[in-house]
């Protein structure tokens, strides 16, 4: 009876101000929203690399393979088989299918070993077996949802290099795979009798050191499957992704807590009443922490609806980033796991109890006879200011001691959190700062009630402005970041693509046939063939490049530190050039010397200079293109570049098209390859840039929230003023000029911050989650431009209270006078 | 109905503990009426307050009928205060977000015990019948007091707590009020133990007693008979 009682009493206050509640549940709401939208698009990618992993077995298998990298000989596999190795051959591969790229995995269905997921799905046996599908009439396997990006229904026949495959339906495959035999991967990846790996079962029984003795030293059991790398490669989007997530769940948590102080405010006048009429503070507590639990209940449920919509409509980009970045297969598609709503809830709940602890147990041991002072909470604000400027600057002194010693991406958040967190605890005490500095030079009666006011005031606030300058913050930092990143990459990208005109060609017959005619082709005053092949350096998935000695890379080839001679040294194949990422992984620099494998054994390289390799997980090492073949026949080629005179392009461009003997053979000019680079790059960012202006959009609704709750309680400063003479359009307008001079400050305040982070992002972050280093580039424009829309929103916030002031009817500015409260 | 018995509270101050209540005793029986009386800062709400079980004395003993207020933890306390002591302050007395009718009930509600015949009886006869869907911001400070009084007996207390119920109030709707509150009491046979600086209102009620320096001021009390 008394709790319910209690309860009920405690949700009339939301009754009589609902605006209040729709802050609260607002803030929880969009809190959770951004959080569990990021967390749903990691869920769809970690599954689509689970499925992908889980293909070949995952945990279940091991998998057999050059340690070093590359395929091999098909021979090697029966050898071993013959030896009783219950091994089972396996090719991957990337295949350009009409539009896009998809994954090929050929695998050999009646050796598969049992815990394959392929294998699985031939339990269900009868006509649909992997064996029959895969074995009699080219059959491949993928999910329905990428059948239907290759344009085939399940059953039906489609082209594919060549070759007619007959389309296979599967659910819980990998996306954007097709799964085929190994005969079918070895042609439509153009490399007959290769091999990338073989699996086994995970408890083969067989000694893993009888396998140099049977493959002459060329196969060993890998410790950690080729699987995991995508998982491994990508963590660092991942973490970048989460981060963001956080940040915004800090921001909304900020409008949940200026909403639940508020409203404690409000109501210890009643918690008074209520234990004068018999309720024990613990059941007042309890009332508290139910009435708080349905409120993260509602708003946590609106939250994971609306966060799932934001996923839904980022999903794309973000698949399309992973594809393009990472070459991983996601899928775009979002999965409705139970964890994740779990999960998602379980934020709102703490979050909640984060936004609302301090109260319910300042509730919780409220004496009796507290006094029922409605503004006890801007009383003590000076003091509180104070403790935070204390906290403030420790947190500052810890980041920057992260700065100067952490290592890894953890100690790079753990020092952008300490930062964030720190500037935020100082915001109101440096707008508190100001404004007293404002107040003490004031003349005029009325401008120093202004800012006396306003400083009165500022605790209300000053949460809602903290959450402002924080989004605004990241917004120039993470801005910065992109835009600097945009501009050095355009740059790199321009001088990276020396060629006018890149080409390949489908098959090693066709290439040849190019390389042979190209020459002859108008306009073309150099061809530059490449190589290149997948070799492991340190356990490190890296691409070896093989580039022809020529006065283009010598005079265009971006290098950030290079030995005299370099290219020289390249030439002779005693020197490589490392990608920026690669050098900081080994930990090499200029004069050390990297081994790679060669076919006669090891080949040492010397570091002879280091290019930055944007946006590319694998490491790169440029040798030169003769040595390549010379120590790695097995290379495989890459794209041709010609160089061609600027006018002459498209001539050569329609050659190529129109020579019935180059058939199959894809050129692509300059322009183009960076007009998709470009659009590949904005695309990874749109999500961020996305996260950025909702982030923004919760900042004000934040702003919202704490002025419409403050309006109502300001009238009783505001009824005097008025009484005096000032009238209510006036107050109106001072009213509107103060949230805007705040709105400014802050804006003002969250330039440097942003700076910071821009910094932190581009020389911490960036080089810890992706190996390169930016230059910094800091945009004045920008910031103003990001400026004007937080003055904007706060315009925007400020308008509706302001309105409902200058119309306050003079009753309710009396009512003032006539009772005390 | 009311036993206070050698009741002492002393507040920690920066010079030390200062002494309010020094060994207070008294008695209010059913149906009877005593007025508290002294000047600013004799203790008079500090007396209430311990009554009520707001806070809990140094020594002594309060019992409320026959269950002993003094002695429990707050949830008892407040437990005790539900059921039997219904209290008026001069001021803040009503929830804000709660109707009239919604704050006149509360109490009664809180303990299980609403009556709704008696509810509106009270009511009727404190004349807010027009005002039950207001909320307490759209009354008069007299309405005000009218709906406190009337949510401490909704409950058909024990006793009754007044601390200066009128005191916010102009002469004649204090009059109104205190005849309002002394008829009621007697309506329900409750005991009523009401703090006031009014001689006025004192002189309405059945007993007075006076407080100086923490204790009982007898030849106060006789130059105010
Ligand atoms: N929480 C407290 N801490 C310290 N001293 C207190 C506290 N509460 C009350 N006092 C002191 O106890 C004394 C008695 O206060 P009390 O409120 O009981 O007086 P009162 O008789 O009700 O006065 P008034 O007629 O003005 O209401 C006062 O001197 C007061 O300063
Ligand atoms: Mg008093």
């Amino acid at each position: 009876m008394t709790f319910r009682w209690t309860l009920a009493a405690l949700l009339s206050h939301w009754r009589r101000r609902p605006g209040q509640a729709a802050a609260l549940l607002a803030g929880l709401a969009l809190a959770t929203a951004l959080w569990s939208a990021v967390q749903a698009l990691n869920l769809a990618a970690r599954d689509s690399y689970d499925r992908a992993a889980a293909l070949l077995g995952g945990a279940a298998t091991v998998s057999i393979a050059r340690p070093e990298g590359g395929d091999f000989d098909q021979a090697l596999f029966v050898t071993l088989r013959r030896a009783g190795w219950p091994v089972s051959p396996v090719l991957e591969g990337r295949a350009r299918l009409g539009e896009r790229t998809w994954r090929i995995v050929g695998v050999e269905p009646v050796t598969l070993p049992p815990g394959a997921a392929l294998a699985s799905l031939g339990e269900d046996a009868g006509p649909d077996d992997p064996a029959a599908l895969l074995g009699r009439p080219r059959g491949a396997l993928a999910t329905p949802e990428t059948l239907e990006a290759v344009g085939a229904g399940d059953g039906e026949a489609f082209e594919a290099g060549g070759l007619t495959l007959r389309a296979a339906a599967r659910d819980g495959l990998a996306p954007a795979t097709l799964v085929v035999d190994i005969g079918v991967a070895q042609r439509l990846l153009d490399a007959p009798g290769a091999v990338s790996r073989l699996v086994a079962p995970a408890r083969h029984g067989r000694d893993p050191s009888e396998l140099a003795a049977l493959t002459g030293g060329r196969l060993a059991q890998l410790e950690a499957s080729p699987d995991g790398d995508l998982a491994r490669l990508t963590d660092s989007f991942h973490l970048n992704l989460t981060a963001f997530g956080l940040l915004a769940f800090v921001v909304g948590l900020f409008i949940a807590h200026a909403a639940v102080g508020l409203a404690f405010e409000q109501r210890l006048a009643m918690l008074r009443t209520l234990r004068a009429c018999g309720v024990p503070a613990r059941t007042a507590a309890l009332a508290l922490l139910a009435e708080l639990a349905c409120f993260a209940l509602a708003g946590g449920l609106a939250g994971m609806a609306l966060g799932y919509l934001v996923a839904a409509l980022l999903a794309p980009d973000v698949a399309a980033s992973l594809r393009g970045l990472y070459g991983a297969p996601a899928s775009g598609e979002l999965a409705l796991a139970p964890a994740w709503w779990l999960s998602g809830l379980g934020m709102t709940f703490a979050g909640a109890m984060l936004a609302a602890g301090s109260g319910i147990w300042r509730a919780a041991n409220l004496p009796a006879l507290a006094p029922a002072q409605p503004l006890a909470w801007l009383a003590g604000h000076e003091r509180r200011i104070r403790a935070q400027a204390f906290a403030a600057t420790g947190l500052l002194m810890l980041s920057a001691m992260i700065a100067r010693s952490g290592e890894g991406l953890v100690a790079a958040f753990a020092m952008l959190a300490c930062l964030l967190l720190g500037a935020a605890l100082a915001t109101p005490a440096l707008l508190s700062a100001g404004l007293a500095f404002g107040a003490a030079r004031a003349r005029r009666p009325l401008a120093r009630w202004l800012w006396a006011d306003a400083r009165a005031g500022l605790g209300g606030l000053s949460l809602a402005l903290t959450a402002l300058m924080l989004a605004l913050a990241t917004n120039i930092g993470v801005g910065s970041m992109v835009t600097g990143f945009r501009d050095t990459f355009t740059g790199w990208l321009d001088q990276r693509l020396a060629a006018e005109i890149y080409v390949r060609a489908p098959g090693e017959d066709r290439a040849r046939a190019f390389e042979a005619a190209a020459p002859a082709l108008p306009g073309v005053s150099a061809v530059l063939p490449t190589r290149t092949a997948e070799i492991r350096l340190a356990g490190l998935p890296v691409e070896l490049l093989g580039l022809r000695d020529h006065a283009t890379y010598r005079a265009r080839w971006p290098l950030l530190e290079q030995e005299a001679e370099a290219w020289d040294a390249v030439a002779a194949g005693e020197g490589a050039l490392l990608s920026e990422q690669l050098a900081r992984r080994l930990r090499v620099g200029l004069g050390d010397v990297v081994t790679a494998p060669g076919a006669e054994g090891p080949w040492p390289l010397r570091v002879v200079g280091l290019h930055p390799d944007y946006g590319n997980p694998k490491g790169q090492m440029v040798v030169g293109l003769d040595p390549l073949m010379e120590r790695l026949p097995q290379a495989e080629r890459g794209a041709f570049g010609l160089r061609v005179a600027p006018e002459r392009i498209e001539a050569t461009m329609s050659a190529i098209t129109a020579d019935p003997a180059l058939a199959g053979v894809e050129a692509i000019d300059q322009a183009a390859v960076k007009r998709l680079s470009l659009g590949l790059f904005d695309q990874t960012f749109a999500v961020t840039g996305a996260l950025n202006a909702l982030t923004l959009g919760v900042a004000g609704v934040a702003l919202l929230a704490s002025l419409a709750t403050l309006s109502a309680m300001r009238l009783p400063q505001l009824a005097p003023v008025w009484a005096m003479g000032v009238t209510r359009r006036r107050l109106a307008l001072l009213e509107f000029g103060r949230t805007m001079a705040l709105a400014a400050a802050v804006a003002v305040l969250a330039v440097p911050l942003g700076a910071a982070l821009a910094w932190a992002l581009v020389e911490v972050v960036n080089v810890q989650a992706f190996g390169w280093r930016l230059p910094l580039h800091l945009y004045p424009g920008q910031w103003a431009l990001l400026a004007a829309l937080a003055l904007g929103v706060a315009a925007l916030a400020a308008a509706g209270p302001v309105l409902r002031l200058a119309r306050t009817p003079p009753a309710r500015l009396l009512a003032v006078f006539a009772q005390e409260r | 109905m009311l036993r206070v018995e050698t009741l002492s509270k002393s507040y920690a101050t920066p010079q030390g503990p200062a002494t309010v209540l020094d060994g207070v005793s008294l008695e209010v029986g059913a149906g009877r009426t005593l007025a508290l009386m002294g000047e600013s800062g004799s203790g008079k709400s500090t007396l209430l307050h311990l009554v009520a079980g707001l806070d809990a004395p140094d020594e002594g003993r309060v019992f409320v009928g026959d269950a002993e207020m003094t002695g429990r933890d707050d949830a008892g306390r407040a437990a005790l205060r539900r059921e039997r002591v219904g209290l008026v302050f001069q001021q803040f007395n009503l929830v804000a977000s709660l109707t009239v009718a919604d704050n006149l009930a509360f109490q009664a509600r809180l303990a299980g015990r609403e009556d709704g015949v008696w509810t509106a009886r009270l009511t009727e006869r404190l004349g807010l019948a027009a005002l039950t869907g207001r909320y307490p911001e759209q009354l008069s400070g007299g309405q005000q007091q009218r709906v406190a009084i009337g949510r401490a007996l909704a409950l058909r207390p024990a006793l009754v707590l007044a601390d200066e119920p009128t005191g916010a109030l102009d002469e004649t709707t204090a009059e109104t009020v205190m005849t309002l509150m002394l008829e009621l009491v007697a309506e329900t046979g409750c005991a009523l133990l009401m703090a006031t600086h009014s001689a006025r209102c004192a002189a309405r009620l059945g007993e007075r007693l006076v407080l100086r320096g923490g204790r009982v001021d007898a030849a106060a009390m006789r130059a105010a008979e």
